[in-house]
């Protein structure tokens, strides 16, 4: 019976092939934007560490003065120096990284290339294993290198490409800002997205290539990018290199194990707030905060508004697209009505019309849902093409396949099923009696 | 035109003609907001900074060594690019309006001011008005002999001890002014960037727009103080020459400032109307999105209007045979269908009204965009009864040249 109505349905179809294109299109062209831009959003919100993601978290303190500089409920976005330093000694969580972010010349040996500047991470021990970077040659430094401002440096694929052609560097120099450096471990390709444990040097499309220990950029002196927010008289590095005390301008992120740790954490911060408070550090009742990473994540807003409202558009125009072919399926099974009854009148039952009919539907919504996905692929090359700093991320992976397509299965039933129940109503002897 | 016949033939034809009126109103609401949003982001890009813009260039290093005394490197640096052919003016600046990374203050009117008053952005420079060309409508420029390096400030600011340092002043602009104090004569007023810390304005500006000018209401707050920052990553030079100059002279600049010291790295050269599509980039691309979208709809309701009619005509044919046999003319029967196709526009319009009015309430409520002003609701109208009209001519044709005979036939 199946072959005998998709029969039917391509034969009805063919009667009318400009009406079937439009219909077609309509919903491939629905469906394409829709897919296109739902699969950016996916892409943009998504996890940039899955299964770490749950036991890492971003511990902000309250260390601002009264003068209502920086002002706001929340505390700031990051810590001081002294801060960040305060709860990176007290070691109070399974692992911690204290961070800030700049640039550092490198000064090849090879004559042949030009000095060139690369993104930095100046960070503490814990960071590589807290976050999984996965090394392809050698290892992280460790805690007692960071006490000693030990001239260590990690470097990432890229530039380990650029400059050994690829080959195991570690335990080689590396001149940068005129200090020397010792290769200690190459990462493999890695470059979490969103950027989660900065977002202040842009959230996607980032991955340093350099690696320092933060005592030893202090020590050196090397530039910092990145956010930096001061109350009282702090100058966010105006006239010095680095910004004042009572700035902000580090992150800090800690590892919980567990949800116990993660409360106990919470109250670790509360204590060393009041103890910062009576040393007379802290003049603010403790204001403390310990989001998980999406939480940090959705608090920091990450996802450009724009392409949330790209998404709702194209939506929109997926509802349009969709009454429109209802419509007009609609008209065309009504169209049909003396056939239908024809067929009734001959002994085919409700239910047979009914599911010849969402054969031709469907027949409709699956061709339409297959040139939604052609169109979503060429929407999503578009989307590469273009400037903006997430350009690279946008590619289909198997959820948004299967969401594609689940989607082209019910639109192709919500606009074949109501023509189809219509159509169906219709009484027989008196549609044949009128003509 | 009689609209009780139109009337009863719609009545039976209830659920297609509310889809066309649903698509009509979902058309009309997303067209009126895009259209809304489009004027938006051209109003933002037309943004105007109040300097001159098609004469300059930046440039902007990174020294590879730490460079020992970066007040000494800038003066040189300065003195260098002033004699590079065509260069008609330089300074030293930590941004140009535009740039997206920032640098800003707080501003109070009182030092005992709990909450400061605004973010302004902060330009720090000598000649830099001058030179970015913005024009003095109050007062004068900085001196000089008022300019002082960052360091010495910040020490002294540091120490408490401001005694060697000139009297602190400022040059603002005219919409700071009129924000800071509507009405009144802002030279000679005070502006606190600390508690401690008081600057005077001396000069009014006609305009120097922010760095980070991402919302229009207050990318005008911006004020220069005398401040040489000397040589640092975040620091450019800006350069003024003739327009069809700045090619020539960018290259020849990057040229000169490489031979006086060969230790370090060009992280950007680019003119001033480089910087500024950059900026703007972003929304260029959503107001070409929103146009596509708009065409897109559009062409999808026109066919789906043409589409439905030809279905409707195709059906009425007998109907449209009788009455042309009972006497109704071409014309009759033409009107009959450009009446019916606009009352269900004009219904699904009032509805796309609503439905446009809701949905700008929520984008108001999720992406700080304004209200919709009442202008947008004709655009929507008038577009889609025009579309619906053009849309349905051609079947409305096809039914006017029925022929009368088709009444006599049976099927």
């Amino acid at each position: 019976m199946f072959g005998y109505y998709l029969d039917l349905a391509l034969h009805s179809l063919k009667r009318n092939k400009a009406l079937t294109a439009l219909m077609v299109l309509a919903i491939a062209l629905g469906i394409g934007a829709s897919m296109t831009t739902l699969t950016v959003l996916h892409v943009l919100s998504g996890d940039p560490l899955p299964g770490r993601s749950g036991t890492l978290y971003y511990p902000q303190v309250d260390a601002r003065d009264d003068s209502g500089i920086m002002s706001g409920k929340e505390p700031p976005p990051q810590l001081t120096e002294i801060d960040g330093f305060n709860l990176l000694h007290a070691k109070r969580a399974d692992r911690q990284a204290l961070m800030t972010g700049g640039a550092v010349p490198i000064q090849p040996d090879s004559a042949a290339l030009d000095p060139f500047y690369v993104e930095a991470r100046y960070t503490t021990a814990d960071f590589f294993a807290m976050f999984g970077a996965p090394f392809r040659y050698g290892r992280g430094w460790n805690a007692a290198d960071d006490e000693a401002k030990a001239r260590d440096v990690v470097i990432g694929s890229e530039l380990n490409e650029r400059l050994f052609g690829g080959a195991n560097s570690v335990g080689r120099t590396l001149r940068m800002a005129d200090s020397l450096f010792r290769i200690v471990g190459v990462l493999g390709d890695w470059a979490p997205s969103p950027h989660f444990y900065d977002l202040n040097t842009g959230s996607y499309g980032y991955a340093e290539q350099v690696f320092i220990p933060l005592q030893t950029m202090l020590d050196l002196h090397l530039e910092h990018n990145g956010s930096t927010d001061c109350w009282g008289n702090g100058t966010g590095g105006v006239g010095t290199i680095y910004p004042a005390p009572s700035c902000v301008w580090m992150q800090f992120w800690v590892q919980l194990d567990t949800p116990a740790k993660a409360a106990d954490y919470k109250e670790f911060l509360v204590h060393y707030s009041e103890q910062q408070k009576a040393l007379g550090r802290f003049v603010k009742v403790p204001n403390v905060r310990l989001r998980n990473l999406m939480q940090w994540l959705a608090y920091q807003q990450v996802v450009p508004d724009d392409v949330r409202l790209q998404a709702g558009l194209a939506f929109g125009f997926l509802l349009v697209c969709l009454v429109n072919t209802v419509g007009l399926m609609l008209a065309k099974f009504l169209r049909r009505a003396n056939e239908l009854s024809v067929r009734r009148a001959l002994g085919a039952s409700r239910r047979a019309l009914f599911a010849q009919l969402l054969i031709e539907s469907g027949v409709v919504g699956l061709t339409g849902g297959m040139g939604g996905l052609l169109l979503a692929l060429l929407g999503l090359w578009v989307v590469r093409q273009r400037p903006s700093d997430y350009a690279a991320l946008a590619h289909l992976d198997p959820v948004m396949l299967l969401t594609t397509f689940l989607l082209a299965l019910g639109a192709s039933l919500l606009a074949g099923l109501l023509p189809a129940w219509r159509a169906c109503q219709i009484t027989p002897a008196l549609q044949l009696k009128s003509n | 035109m009689e609209l009780r016949p139109i009337l009863s033939t719609l009545r039976r034809h209830k659920i297609t003609a509310g889809l066309l009126i649903l698509e009509i109103a979902l058309t009309c609401a997303i067209v009126c907001n895009a259209v809304f949003m489009i004027g938006h982001r051209l109003q933002h890009m037309d943004m105007t900074t109040g300097i001159d813009e098609h004469a300059l260039v930046q440039v902007q290093l990174a020294a590879i060594a730490p460079t020992p005394d970066i007040y000494a490197r800038a003066r040189e640096d300065l003195a260098v690019l002033r004699q590079v052919p065509g260069v008609q003016a330089v300074a030293l600046t930590n941004q140009l309006p535009l740039q997206g990374d920032s640098s800003n203050a707080s501003l109070k009117l009182d030092p005992a001011q709990r909450e400061p008053t605004l973010s302004a952005s902060t330009y720090f420079g000598e000649d830099l008005p001058q030179t970015m060309g913005a024009r003095l409508v109050a007062g004068r420029n900085l001196q000089p002999d008022e300019i002082v390096n960052a360091d010495v400030v910040v020490k002294a600011l540091a120490s408490g001890n401001t005694k060697g340092l000139p009297v602190a002043v400022t040059v603002i602009t005219q919409a700071l002014a009129d924000r800071l104090w509507p009405g009144q004569n802002p030279l000679g007023k005070t502006i606190y960037l600390t508690t401690q810390v008081g600057v005077r304005v001396v000069g009014v500006l006609a305009d120097l727009a922010r760095a980070n000018a991402y919302n229009d209401a207050t990318a005008h707050y911006s004020l220069v103080l005398p401040l040489f920052m000397g040589v640092g990553k975040n620091q450019s030079y800006v350069i003024r020459t003739r327009p069809q100059d700045r090619e020539a002279v960018l290259k020849a600049a990057v040229a000169a400032l490489k031979k006086a010291d060969p230790q370090r790295v060009v992280t950007r050269q680019r003119t001033y109307d480089e910087l500024r599509g950059k900026f703007f980039a972003n929304d260029r691309a959503m107001a070409g999105i929103l146009v596509g979208v708009i065409v897109a709809l559009l062409i999808v309701t026109a066919l789906g209007i043409a589409g439905l009619a030809s279905f409707w005509v195709a059906q009425r044919r007998r109907t449209i045979g009788v009455r042309r046999a009972l006497g109704a003319t071409r014309r009759n029967i033409l009107n009959y269908f450009q009446t019916e196709n606009f009352l269900l526009a004009t219904i699904g319009i009032a509805l796309g009204m609503v439905l446009a009015y809701g949905i700008n309430l929520f984008l108001m409520l999720h992406y700080e965009l304004p209200r919709l002003p009442a202008a947008y609701f004709p655009i929507g109208a008038v577009v889609l009864w025009l579309i619906g009209q053009a849309a349905v001519l051609g079947p409305a044709l096809r039914a006017a040249a029925v022929p009368p005979v088709v009444a006599t036939r049976s099927v």
